[in-house]
């Protein structure tokens, strides 16, 4: 989904900032409209999931932003952003289904964290400066929690059965 | 496009409190995300922007977003838009459709609208279905889609939305996917800043009625050349690409649509006059 060639390459510090804050922020809007929709369908254990991965990305945004200090994190994408298509680590809506479950859920997240750990892996190979790479380098270690989190989290969640997916009221009017 | 100066709104500043009920997976939603970026990278005034739609799940937008609305009658989008932009030229006109509102109860004011050249921007959001009405085929569903409500398919050949805007007009023609937001909401402002009728066709998966649709992302494709102003070589282009070519496709050089002015008078005595006897 992600499309790292489509950025400009990092060259300075805080360039990284407005990166990696972009990315949090766009991975928070993501969750929160995956959390309206489920909201809207009554599905209260997703919404309850999609908040709280709202708030994680929301506090590491958070903390990138007090990482910056006075460098700001102030993309210069403007608001289209950074990406052609889809920053790394916001969920993919597509992948979204008025069925799906918590497991689905953390799955999606796991995909998110997944590539913002190729991301962040790609920008510090390609730094040309020290700095760049050695936060780079940092943030592969802290998305690298996050999917080890994700992991853990997805313990608590079966595999669901095929019958989980099954509507007795399918919309389908053609079936 | 209005001449106002340019705002520092941010995208989530064009949305309304109403959450959408569009389903989850709906390429709407991205949809809805990359008309907001557009209008926030326009530095738009949204008490000068207006967004127009007829019926449908994605004429359900105005409803969505903090700008003027006016959610119309099925298929009518553009004749109240065209009527907005002419009386109003200050106010930026966006229309937003879908394939069953745009193309069928629609398609003739789409013909006409290109063909007269208001500056607008129609962004039609196309699923290749009915979907608010549970699953009809549309003017651009494949010809083999086999339902209960069309067993084996209708069998007839789908409406080339981009062919018929080119051919009746239209000054812009493009293709985009809703999975990428990002490039949408490009094509959007570049839609936007271009003056005449900018025809958006955005290929927004129904994932309800048309679960196959999930498969676009792995289909669409940036267009393998740059966009031409040559109406001619559009048209080879258009009549022979596979339908997932995104990007500008046509960027015309029309002068939009000027009404002849005509003196208005608030003089109701002085109006009368004109139907004497």
């Amino acid at each position: 989904m992600s499309e790292e060639a489509n950025i400009r390459p990092v060259t300075s510090v805080a360039g990284f900032y407005a990166i990696a804050y972009e990315m949090e922020t766009d991975a928070v809007e993501r969750y929160k409209v995956l959390a309206d929709q489920m909201q809207t369908h009554n599905n209260s254990e997703l919404v309850r999931i999609f908040l709280d991965l709202a708030r994680a990305e929301g506090l590491h945004a958070e903390e990138i932003r007090r990482m910056a200090g006075d460098l700001g994190v102030e993309s210069k994408s403007g608001p289209i952003g950074s990406w052609r298509s889809e920053s790394p680590e916001a969920a993919d809506l597509s992948a979204a289904h008025y069925l799906m479950t918590p497991r689905d859920a953390l799955l999606m997240a796991l995909a998110g964290e997944e590539r913002a750990v190729a991301f962040y892996t790609g920008l510090a190979a390609a730094a040309t400066d020290p700095a760049v790479r050695k936060l780079a380098e940092e943030f592969v270690a802290e998305e690298t929690e996050h999917v080890e989190l994700c992991h853990r989290l997805l313990q608590r969640y079966a595999p669901a059965g095929a019958e989980r997916y099954e509507d007795p009221d399918p919309p389908l009017a053609g079936d | 496009m209005s001449a106002t100066a340019p705002l520092t709104c941010k995208p989530g500043d064009y949305k309304s409190d109403i959450k959408p009920i569009w389903c989850p997976g709906c390429g709407d939603y991205h949809v809805l995300m990359a008309l907001t970026r557009a209008f926030a990278a326009l530095g738009l005034s949204p008490e000068q922007t207006v967004v127009v739609s007829g019926i449908g799940c994605s004429s359900r937008i105005p409803a969505y977003t903090s700008c003027y609305g006016f959610h119309g009658v099925h298929g009518r989008s553009l004749a109240v838009a065209a009527g907005l932009k002419i009386v109003r030229p200050d106010l930026t006109v966006v229309v937003t459709s879908g394939d069953g509102d745009g193309y069928s109860i629609g398609g003739n004011h789409f013909l006409h609208a290109c063909r007269r050249n208001v500056d607008l921007t129609y962004v039609v959001m196309d699923n290749h279905i009915y979907g608010m009405t549970k699953g009809q085929p549309s003017p651009t569903t494949e010809p083999d889609f086999d339902t209960a409500l069309t067993p084996g398919g209708t069998g007839v050949r789908p409406f080339n939305p981009l062919v018929v805007a080119l051919a009746s007009g239209a000054n812009f023609v493009a293709r985009a996917y809703s999975g990428n937001p990002h490039d949408t909401a490009s094509l959007i402002v570049e839609a936007v800043r271009h003056p005449g009728f900018s025809f958006i066709e955005v290929l927004s998966p129904c994932v309800t009625y048309r679960p196959d649709q999930r498969a676009w992302k792995e289909r669409v494709h940036s267009a393998p050349v740059s966009a031409t102003d040559d109406s001619a070589r559009a048209a080879r282009r258009l009549m022979t690409d596979d339908g997932f070519n995104l990007g500008v496709l046509y960027r015309g050089n029309r002068l939009p649509y000027q009404p002849t002015a005509v003196a208005v008078t608030s003089d109701l005595a002085e109006f009368e006059k004109g139907f004497e006897i």
